[in-house]
């Protein structure tokens, strides 16, 4: 489904990711996990076309096209969901309008009809309940006035009435309580599917107790300097990052 | 008194990602096209036999005639201010004409009679003049320049005793009323514009609801400048009776020129017991092209006076056009427990210049106060919120809120708030907030991320920006507005 390569990028002149290569096929979950600074959020950006950010190099296909060559809006378009770290507040417009707005506009770039509001309301209906949302939180203005757990919800939310192919979670259990963090998780296994895939970016394993991941991989200064399954992640937990970074293991040898 | 002074300028530099904005604001003005009629001009200049040129060709009576010499003897005496926080060239009062009507005689009864070219530009102006569109519930009195040309549904109205004509006709027709309430709320000596309008008035409406009476359609005027170089100097007039109820819905456009056109106009409403106006405008002036050349000054007067108890005025407005507006719609709140509203969207684009605002003037007990405004700043325009709110010693009780929210959508733009705020009572409540934001490249990303072009996504948000004032107007208006928005500030973040 989605295929890096050799992928480096930049933001205000300072190179963030220095050679990303990751493979994510259909019906898989990969968290990526790091440190603060190794560029976890910076590689959910690029991927979603975050114009903050400079590409110098590499590739991203999804779905067999070149990822860079599209907007945002056509990357949404195409399937791209990202799960945003701090969701945006947009005063005086109404989650539903907001949503419904998005929806059709997905749904013209593949030349489907828009939907009815009945169709549309009952969509709603279904996917608020798997979230536990109220129906204010639904009629409100999109964030405005949520609480963080409330706007990681709303996300989650999102993700379920976009139903896109490929789901990326920025951060998306931090400032969640126990009880919360296994509503959205929960919503994220309702979404996983055989043709859909799933990139977790996270800093701590306790996601990933609730969403469980197919491959872990190690992202520092830029690079991916381990992969594996996910009892990675429960290595890393125990033992923290230091005995895996480069620098720090050879000189251990040396 | 109180005087806070709030200066956003050169906001911080916008990000990459809005430029993508900056080319769509070649958006043409729509409305310019210029209808030819033959007309009849009076020669450029004011004097007082321009004054009495203007008073014979509309038949009026006597007293009509020295009211405006007064007032024109009083202007002669007056100085053009220069208070605002705008700039222009000085304007040449003797270059301008003063009077303008379409040739052929506008008393008709019919549509038929009337020239097809004029109606050809009512029906690009959108306007349901047709009277198929009753269904619509609009009742439309068209200003084409000076003269109103034709008054819709004016037979069903009449049924429930409602006036709604021209303000001329109503000079002829119903002089007491007039004599009565013009320049009862805004004198002729209240400011060199409302001196200016006295005089020379041209046409405008007139509406009467009379007592007990509910108004069973909105009243629309539709006002266009269409002839070169004349100003436009409507009047109008509006009374509600005890416990009557009437919304007025005003719109605005007008042909592109070279040259900038005056328009000084009139509005008073006067609300008597337990009666509320409603009073919405939709102004798209032509603002002037892209590097400021030519477009209306919009010098305009309104004021209602809610002398009644327990009455209300409430005016909404969103500003799109116009070179310069300059105005302040106020309510004097005469009447105890009396309610003023002001809702306002105010516009600018490229180098448009903006200072207005309202004026809330609290004489009664427990009178009320609402201000919501919201002024969108694009380009390198300049906009700025001006209201005064004055408590005055008897106004036991009386409260006052006011939201002055501004949106900047360029790094060139500036966006003012100058509250004036004076209280002679103690037990009034005055509460003012004031925010100032930008339409963020981290908005602009959510709603792309969301599979909402940039482009949308800027509507979606200044329409968010501007929802209280909206839903302050009738429907068909509120679409309408939300529209001209759009395409004022097409492609104007950057």
């Amino acid at each position: 489904m989605l295929v890096i390569k050799n992928l480096h990028a930049n933001i205000e002149g300072k190179e963030i990711l220095k050679g990303i290569d990751l493979e994510i096929k259909a019906g898989e979950v990969h968290a990526i996990m790091g440190p603060n600074g190794s560029g976890k959020s910076t590689l959910a950006n690029v991927l979603a076309g975050n114009e903050g950010y400079e590409i110098t190099g590499g590739e991203i296909i999804f779905e067999g096209k070149n990822l860079l060559e599209l907007d945002p809006e056509d990357r949404a378009r195409e399937g791209v969901f990202l799960a945003f770290q701090y969701p945006v507040e947009i005063p005086g417009v109404s989650n539903a309008t907001f949503l419904k707005t998005a929806i059709n506009e997905v749904r013209k770039y593949h030349n489907q009809p828009e939907l009815t509001p009945k169709e549309f309301l009952d969509l709603m209906k279904e996917k608020s309940k798997i979230l536990g949302m109220e129906e204010a939180l639904i009629s409100r203005s999109v964030n405005v006035g949520f609480s963080g757990g409330e706007k990681k919800r709303n996300e989650i939310f999102q993700l379920l009435m976009l139903n896109p192919k490929f789901a990326l979670l920025d951060e998306t259990d931090s400032g969640l309580d126990i009880d919360a963090l296994k509503i959205v998780s929960n919503g994220v296994n309702i979404f996983k599917a055989k043709d859909k895939a799933v990139l977790v970016v996270t800093h701590y394993q306790r996601l990933l107790n609730y969403i469980q991941p197919d491959f872990v991989h190690v992202l520092y200064k830029g690079k991916i300097i381990k992969s594996g399954g996910k009892e990675l992640a429960l290595e890393l937990e125990d033992k923290g990052y230091d005995w895996i970074k480069p620098e720090l293991v050879e000189s251990e040898i040396v | 008194m109180n005087e806070i002074k709030e200066n956003l300028e050169n906001q911080e530099e916008l990000s990459e990602d809005m430029k993508v904005l900056d080319e769509l604001t070649s958006t043409e003005y729509k409305w310019g096209f210029v209808t030819e009629i033959e007309s009849e001009t009076a020669p450029k200049g004011l004097n007082e036999d321009v004054i009495r040129l203007i008073s014979s060709k509309k038949n009026e009576p006597e007293w009509m005639t020295e009211w405006r010499l007064k007032a024109f003897r009083y202007w002669q005496k007056m100085e053009e201010p220069h208070w605002p926080n705008v700039n222009y060239p000085p304007i040449d009062y003797q270059d301008i004409s003063y009077y303008s009507a379409p040739k052929q005689k506008p008393q008709l009864n019919s549509l038929d009679e009337v020239d097809p070219e004029l109606l050809k530009t009512f029906e690009k102006l959108g306007i349901p003049l047709n009277e198929q569109k009753l269904l619509t519930g609009v009742a439309v009195d068209a200003v084409f320049d000076s003269v109103s040309v034709t008054t819709t549904f004016k037979e069903t109205l009449k049924e429930k005793g409602i006036i709604f004509c021209s303000i001329s006709e109503a000079i002829q027709e119903h002089p007491d009323l007039v004599k009565k309430y013009l320049g009862s709320v805004v004198p002729y000596t209240d400011n060199y514009f409302a001196a200016l309008n006295s005089a020379v008035f041209s046409d405008g409406s007139f509406v009467f609801i009379p007592k007990g009476v509910r108004c069973p359609m909105e009243l629309s005027t539709y006002f266009r400048i269409n002839a070169q170089e004349t100003g436009q100097f409507e009047r109008t007039l509006i009374i509600a009776e005890e416990s009557s109820y009437v919304s007025y819905l005003e719109g605005c456009t007008a042909p592109i020129r070279d040259n900038n056109q005056l328009h000084a106009a009139v509005v008073e409403l006067v609300a008597l017991d337990d009666a509320e106006i409603k009073y919405s405008t939709v102004q798209n002036w032509y603002p002037g092209d892209k590097e400021g050349k030519g477009g209306i000054y919009n010098f305009v007067t309104k004021r209602g006076a809610c002398r009644g108890k327990n009455s209300k005025i409430s005016w909404t407005q969103v500003e799109t056009g116009s070179a310069i507006t300059w105005k302040y719609p106020s309510c004097i709140l005469q009447g105890d427990n009396s309610i003023g509203e002001f809702y306002s969207v105010a516009v600018t684009n490229n180098l448009q210049q903006a200072d207005t605002g309202t004026k809330m003037i609290h004489l009664g007990k427990n009178t009320r106060s609402t201000i919501i405004s919201k002024g969108i700043s694009a380009g390198r325009s300049n906009n700025s919120y001006r209201g005064l709110v004055k408590i005055g010693k008897n106004a036991e009780g009386a409260r006052n809120f006011t939201q002055c929210d501004s949106m900047l959508m360029s790094d060139q733009c500036g966006a003012h708030t100058f509250p004036y705020i004076e209280v002679e009572n103690e037990s009034a409540k005055v509460e003012h907030e004031a925010t100032t934001s930008k339409v963020g490249a981290d908005q602009l990303f959510y709603l792309n991320q969301r599979g909402i072009a940039t482009e949308d996504a800027v509507n979606m948000i200044v329409n968010g920006f501007c929802k209280e004032v909206f839903n302050e107007l009738p429907m068909e208006f509120a679409v309408e507005a939300q529209k001209l928005l759009a395409i004022s500030l097409e492609g104007s973040v950057g």
